[in-house]
């Protein structure tokens, strides 16, 4: 009976304190917890995503003292004009577009064997080590793989030495061997979903469909291929827009080709025409926004 | 009451966005031609680092090659601790030098000019610098190296851009760009060249000597007429390009692998290659070049060190050891006295240097002296050499 009135004054006095009167409040008012959680990642999100993609556009809207190199912030549509009329820029980006395309469906068509084989056939163990193999690429240094295939390209490098056998050659530098180091580069994003999509389906339905008489390419055709659909397209969407914007590796193996990240580069790092470069930054932006709306009808978003 | 929610949302990322945006303006456009500041009348205490931007080869600590260091001497003798960084074309040095990042830069013809002009760098006061009374006399005050009588460097060295084969291919030798031009077919896909648009300036010398009616008296002024005719023969070279280089390691490495057989390159890659079968040669029709100015920032963190860099560099032993490193000739005729092959570089010999056509930058009012024309300024050539590649 004595304790009681010390307990209660503890407790009135807990309630005094700074903190605890800030907690009462936050308990009370849930908007205000919500915006306190999630306002500096908002305010990220908002600086860093949305308004570096707003500065964007609005440099695409000025342009550049070609002598001085300042931007000058006088408002003109002769960039975009320039970027959507240029016949030069519509070669890049049919190029630009075409190799991503091809970089796509190469990933694809290896990724899928692979990706069956460890989410099917591939003992709990193996699945395990060959999820690591696939991820261990990712390891090394982008720059580093790139030369790697650079001296693998090379003239006597390689690719020749095995290629020579047959009556091959090396296909030196150019856009195959831009697009076989891009595929190599992404192959990981693509198998990744993949084998998460193979993952869902589950086992009994090959069995049903064998069952019923389907032989495996039937199986795979009107069985997994349906399921797997989203999962190809949420690969896609990786290699795809990694490849779009990618000018390091085409730089490096692509010859005297140049894609649209090329065009990109030259115009900040050598012309300094910032507003020139922002505009043809558009391009690729404006494909993607196609692309993920074309994604989005089939539903591949919600794999991703 | 359902629908003010969402509008207030709407309102409220309008503003955060709208605020964001004036942000990022305010910090994209601050010019930088108010900061051009004055030059030093005095030096004071050193600051202990200086930052220096610079063509690869010419600030060497011994990193590259433990015999190769005239960085730490300086470092010793000054306490100024340099950290360096090396570019491949003057247009990347142009867009770095405006991050404000670094108090010395070592520019050549094609930058130095838009670096005062758009404010970047600061007037140099020659007396300051002790080593400079020895320079060759055809380097300073030149117009890639002072405005208005005003210096804004000291002379570094200066060299041509020299056409690079392989002797395996080429056995009896060349003597003319037409390598890389007229004759390039012969080696479709093997032939390299320079990739910036100041490249366009190799053709003009080649058409100065071939094309002669075309009246190009200097090829860094060229009116519409004779931009295209350059633009024509660098489109139909570039059927026969390999691939271009501006990473000097990489024209080394296609060398080396015979994926590159002839094309345009400087002394230092010759130096570097390592499997012997390659040579340089200064062809007939003359060449482009470069003459090189150390240049100190407007915005320098550390001007007295930066002083103490253009002072220790000029000084005849360091001076030797960084152009014979990269391979040009040196900027005073007490360096050759640490040098042996001053005579293969004509160092000194004004007349040679006469000859060699000095990276520029190409503005509308020419620079051969023509007023009856406008020429072609560089963000014509950098669209133009777009073009080219394609």
């Amino acid at each position: 009976m004595t304790s009681t009135p010390t307990t209660a004054r503890a407790g009135d006095s807990l309630k005094e304190s700074p903190a605890r009167k800030v907690s009462v409040f936050l308990s009370q008012h849930a908007r205000v917890r919500l915006g306190l959680l999630l306002s500096a990642p908002l305010f990220w999100l908002g600086l860093v995503y949305i308004a570096a993609l707003a500065a964007l556009l609005i440099t695409a809207f000025w342009t550049v003292d070609s002598f001085t190199g300042q931007v000058q912030t006088t408002w003109t549509l002769d960039n975009i004009i320039t970027v959507l009329t240029g016949s030069l820029y519509q070669t890049v980006t049919l190029r630009t577009v075409g190799v991503a395309l091809l970089v796509t469906i190469v990933d694809i068509l290896v990724a899928l064997p692979i990706a069956f084989f460890m989410a099917k056939v591939a003992s709990p163990r193996l699945q395990r080590i060959l999820v690591i193999a696939v991820l261990m690429p990712l390891w090394a240094s982008y720059l580093v793989k790139v030369y790697a295939w650079r001296s693998v390209l090379s003239q006597g490098g390689i690719a020749e030495w095995i290629a020579q056998p047959f009556g091959g050659s090396s296909p030196g530098y150019g856009l195959p061997a831009t697009i076989i180091t891009l595929a190599y580069l992404w192959l990981p994003y693509v198998i990744l979903p993949i084998y998460a999509g193979l993952e869902r389906v589950p086992n009994s339905l090959l069995e049903a469909s064998s069952d019923l008489g389907a032989k495996t390419w039937r199986t795979l055709g009107s069985v997994v291929l349906p399921m797997l659909w989203p999962a190809i397209i949420a690969g896609s969407i990786f290699s795809f827009s990694l490849s779009l914007g990618d000018y390091i590796t085409v730089n490096i193996v692509g010859g005297a080709n140049q894609l649209l990240g090329n065009l990109v580069y030259t115009n900040v790092g050598a012309a300094n025409n910032l507003p020139l470069a922002a505009a043809i930054a558009l391009i690729p932006i404006a494909i993607m926004i196609v692309y993920l709306t074309a994604a989005r009808r089939t539903g591949a978003l919600n794999n991703l | 009451m359902r629908t003010t929610a969402p509008r207030r949302r709407v309102i409220l990322a309008g503003l955060a966005l709208a605020s964001s945006v004036a942000l990022l303006s305010a910090c994209g456009t601050s010019s930088g031609s108010e900061g051009s500041g004055e030059e030093a009348t005095s030096l004071g205490e050193m600051e202990g680092s200086v930052s220096i931007l610079a063509w690869p080869g010419y600030v060497e600590d011994g990193t590259n090659d433990p015999t190769v260091d005239w960085v730490t001497p300086f470092e010793e003798e000054t306490g100024c601790e340099v950290t360096s960084k090396s570019y491949g074309t003057s247009d990347e040095a142009f867009s770095l030098m405006k991050t404000g990042d670094y108090d010395v830069v070592a520019a050549s013809g094609d930058a130095s000019l838009r670096l005062v002009a758009a404010g970047d760098v600061a007037p140099v006061n020659t007396d300051l610098l002790k080593n400079y009374d020895g320079i060759f006399d055809f380097l300073k005050m030149q117009s890639w190296n002072s405005v208005d009588g005003v210096s804004y460097g000291i002379p570094h060295g200066y060299g041509a851009n020299l056409l690079m084969y392989n002797t395996d291919v080429f056995p009896d030798g060349l003597t003319s760009w037409s390598a890389v031009f007229d004759d390039a077919s012969a080696n479709a896909g093997k032939v390299t060249a320079y990739d910036s648009p100041i490249y366009i300036a190799d053709a003009a010398v080649y058409l100065m000597a071939h094309k002669p009616e075309l009246g190009i008296t200097n090829p860094y002024a060229l009116d519409e007429t004779q931009l295209a005719a350059a633009v024509d023969l660098l489109k139909a070279q570039r059927a026969n390009i390999g691939e271009y280089w501006s990473d000097y390691l990489k024209e080394i490495q296609a060398f080396e692998t015979g994926d590159s057989v002839v094309g345009t390159t400087w002394q230092v890659i010759q130096n570097s290659v390592t499997t012997g079968n390659t040579e340089v040669v200064l062809p007939e029709e003359g060449a482009t070049g470069w003459s090189d100015t150390w240049m100190i920032s407007s915005t320098a963190k550390s001007p007295n060190c930066a002083y103490a860099w253009l002072d220790y560099i000029a000084s005849p032993e360091a001076n030797a050891q960084a152009t014979a490193y990269f391979g040009e000739a040196p900027s005073s005729q007490a360096a050759c006295d640490f040098r042996d092959d001053c005579e293969t570089y004509h160092a000194g010999d004004a007349d040679y240097a006469a000859q060699i056509w000095y990276w520029s930058t190409p503005i509308a009012e020419c620079l051969d002296g023509r007023t009856d024309v406008t020429c072609t300024d560089y963000s014509q050539w950098t669209t133009a050499w777009s073009e080219i590649k394609g």
